[in-house]
């Protein structure tokens, strides 16, 4: 098993913490106002998109959920145009058009946020098709939840990457709630990825608060993909520190499951290793103040950037 | 020229695309080595082999989006969905997928997709397999609406729609496929949004699509024995519609029948009656009528299903009806 550098860790928390960072200020800017309509917040899954996403090329897709700003970020997205997105103003990366649930950044190989549970998987496996006939060695990584395991695009879709051998991996982020669904009322077999034995492809389980192991696990799964023999399933465990939006305060979910899973954050994983590998906690304090600063330009920028024009608009809908 | 089918025409139009662009590939039930249910893609496999020419499993939503995520990343897939009913178990990736991520993405992307499928009545199929659906995909912004009624029209079209950036549906109707017409033998396109005035005529303007054509030319020749010069337009395309060339008919002369096969409650034919209302009240001499399928699943019985769709006799009556 390949061991993760310091300076790969070092990145990482960095990542991490810029998300956790991310959602909570956005929040602040949706309880100001700045933010409307639905915000489903990645905080606690973090390391899912942080430990998988650092594995891919850059020019790798990934495809994503209604969950969608932590992988954004991940891809390496400017937190600027994140904001200025959900702000919906012209500068977002979508220039105000698609907002929160449809975040998408084509230069940097992010197919999208999808507001649809289970909507970008079919994308996802048609984007693995595209690739591997253009005879190119990128792969397409696709988030879904627990709740999306149960739409049958999912079903359809892996047995037929599995028939095809996509190049395409498919990454389930169970933190255990389909909005108030718990996945115990919804699955009988609790561990999701043992569902790949009905495709004939391989599965597995990991922490998915433990972006280390979830990177180093990313190993075999890329290769066989890049390798034409097909997609893996990997199921990340995690649990949200929240409802399932910015306005559900979550009252069915148990409170020391919470307080469980908040003991094991994905942020506290990786600076306890960043410290055991003998990084100062001075240069750990120099991380999360460059993550303020960040932060701070990212709100700056999207209140300062304009509503995106009416006329333009009007203009570019007029031969739909 | 060359008399063609319409299924040999659609066939040459794939063949021709898929040998000129190399992303071009089709995708869909059978179209492999069986050569598809109405042999459209028959000889394609052969040519073009497994990776190009692509058998799925019975998974309609699910190939269907992922022609839509191989067109984001930049292929043009053909995607065949076997009966228009069947593509109602694709509708979130037509619909809220393939339709909106041009949109959504602030137009940084775009889904140069086709979806072939077919529709109508005439073969018994009953109710699940003969219906004529244009309304649902008319109705959401971002798609692309194409019906051509001859082997002409089709192999232009599709062409075009091949090329066409934007997700396109081409409904092409199952008692077509073995009508004749002229195909020139050198390469041609057809625009989308472009009407085609089938037969020109002074008294009343007959605006239809698809097997329409061909029932309202019948009816034509008939009106045209009784004095009557009918003119008939052939839609074509209904996303985008030609709309200029409606107007300029009605204009010439004062009365409207609109024919198609779908029900006619939320059909095409209402949206083309109010829109020439509104811009075109004063050419009007009499209200514009519809000729329309009833409201009514299909019944398989031949004489029910039958009386389900308009007939030459149905359209000419609307006609003398006008006065």
């Amino acid at each position: 098993m390949e061991e993760v550098s310091v300076d790969l860790a070092r990145m990482m928390y960095e990542l991490t913490l810029t998300i956790r960072r991310f959602e909570e200020t956005a929040i602040e800017q949706y309880r100001l106002g700045n933010i409307r309509g639905y915000f489903h917040p990645y905080i606690g899954e973090e390391a899912i998109a942080v430990g998988v996403i650092s594995a891919l090329g850059l020019d790798d897709y990934i495809v994503s959920t209604h969950r969608g700003h932590g992988h954004a970020i991940a891809k390496g997205h400017d937190t600027r145009l994140v904001m200025a997105e959900l702000f919906g103003k012209a500068t977002g990366y979508c220039k105000g058009r698609g907002g929160s649930m449809h975040v998408s950044n084509l230069a940097q190989f992010n197919l999208g946020a999808n507001g649809i549970v289970g909507g970008g998987i079919p994308l996802a496996t048609g984007a693995a098709m595209g690739i591997r006939q253009k005879g190119s060695h990128q792969v397409v990584v696709c988030f879904f939840s627990d709740g999306a395991c149960n739409n049958g695009v999912f079903h359809e879709c892996l047995n037929m990457a599995a028939i095809f051998k996509l190049p395409v991996l498919y990454v389930i982020e169970n933190n255990h709630y389909a909005v108030s669904t718990p996945v115990e009322q919804s699955t009988l077999v609790q561990d999701l990825s043992k569902r790949s034995e009905s495709y004939g492809i391989p599965g597995l389980s990991l922490d998915g608060n433990d972006a280390l192991q979830i990177h180093r696990a990313m190993e075999e799964p890329l290769r066989r993909a890049r390798a034409g023999e097909g997609p893996t399933l990997i199921e990340c465990k995690t649990y949200r520190h929240g409802g399932h939006h910015i306005n559900d305060p979550g009252a069915y979910m148990p409170q020391e499951d919470l307080t469980r899973w908040k003991a094991h954050d994905p942020i506290n994983v990786l600076r306890d290793h960043l410290t055991a590998a003998g990084v100062a906690e001075a240069e750990i304090e120099t991380i999360r103040t460059r993550v303020e600063a960040g932060m701070a330009k990212a709100v700056e920028f999207a209140i300062q950037s304009p509503q995106p024009s009416e006329v333009d608009f009007l203009q570019e809908i007029a031969s739909l | 020229m060359a008399m063609l089918k319409y299924r040999d025409a659609l066939r040459l139009a794939i063949k021709e695309e898929m040998e000129r662009d190399p992303l071009v590939f089709c995708i869909g039930e059978g179209i492999g080595e069986r050569g598809g249910s109405y042999k459209v893609t028959d000889q394609l496999f052969k040519q073009f082999g497994p990776e190009r020419v692509i058998d799925t499993p019975i998974s309609e939503a699910s190939f269907v989006g992922m022609a839509a995520g191989a067109a984001i990343v930049g292929n043009r897939p053909i995607v065949e969905v076997l009966f228009v009913d069947f593509t109602c178990l694709a509708l979130d990736q037509v619909f809220n997928q393939a339709a909106k991520y041009r949109f959504m993405s602030g137009g940084q992307g775009s889904v140069p997709m086709v979806l072939r499928t077919q529709g109508g009545t005439g073969n018994s199929l009953a109710a699940q397999h003969s219906q004529s659906l244009e309304a649902l995909f008319y109705h959401i912004p971002g798609l692309k609406l194409v019906m051509p009624s001859t082997p002409y029209d089709a192999k232009g079209l599709l062409k075009s729609s091949i090329r066409d950036d934007d997700p396109v549906i081409f409904i092409e109707h199952k008692l077509l496929y073995m009508t004749e017409g002229e195909v020139p033998e050198q390469e041609y396109l057809i625009p989308l949004g472009k009407a085609d005035v089938k037969r020109e005529g002074t008294d009343v303007t007959l605006v239809t699509y698809s097997h329409m054509t061909l029932k309202c030319l019948e009816a034509a020749e008939r009106l045209a024995s009784e004095g009557v010069q009918a003119e008939v337009i052939d839609l074509r395309c209904l996303v985008p519609m030609d709309k200029e060339c409606i107007l300029a008919s009605v204009k010439k002369t004062g009365k409207l029948v609109i024919v198609h096969e779908a029900c006619k409650r939320g059909g095409v034919g209402g949206d083309v009656a109010a829109m020439v209302v509104e811009d075109a009240f004063f050419d009007l001499d009499r209200p514009p009528v519809r000729v329309a399928g009833k409201n009514t699943p299909i019944p398989f019985s031949l004489n029910l299903e039958k009386l389900c769709v308009p007939s030459v006799d149905d359209i000419v009556e609307a006609v003398r009806a006008l006065g």
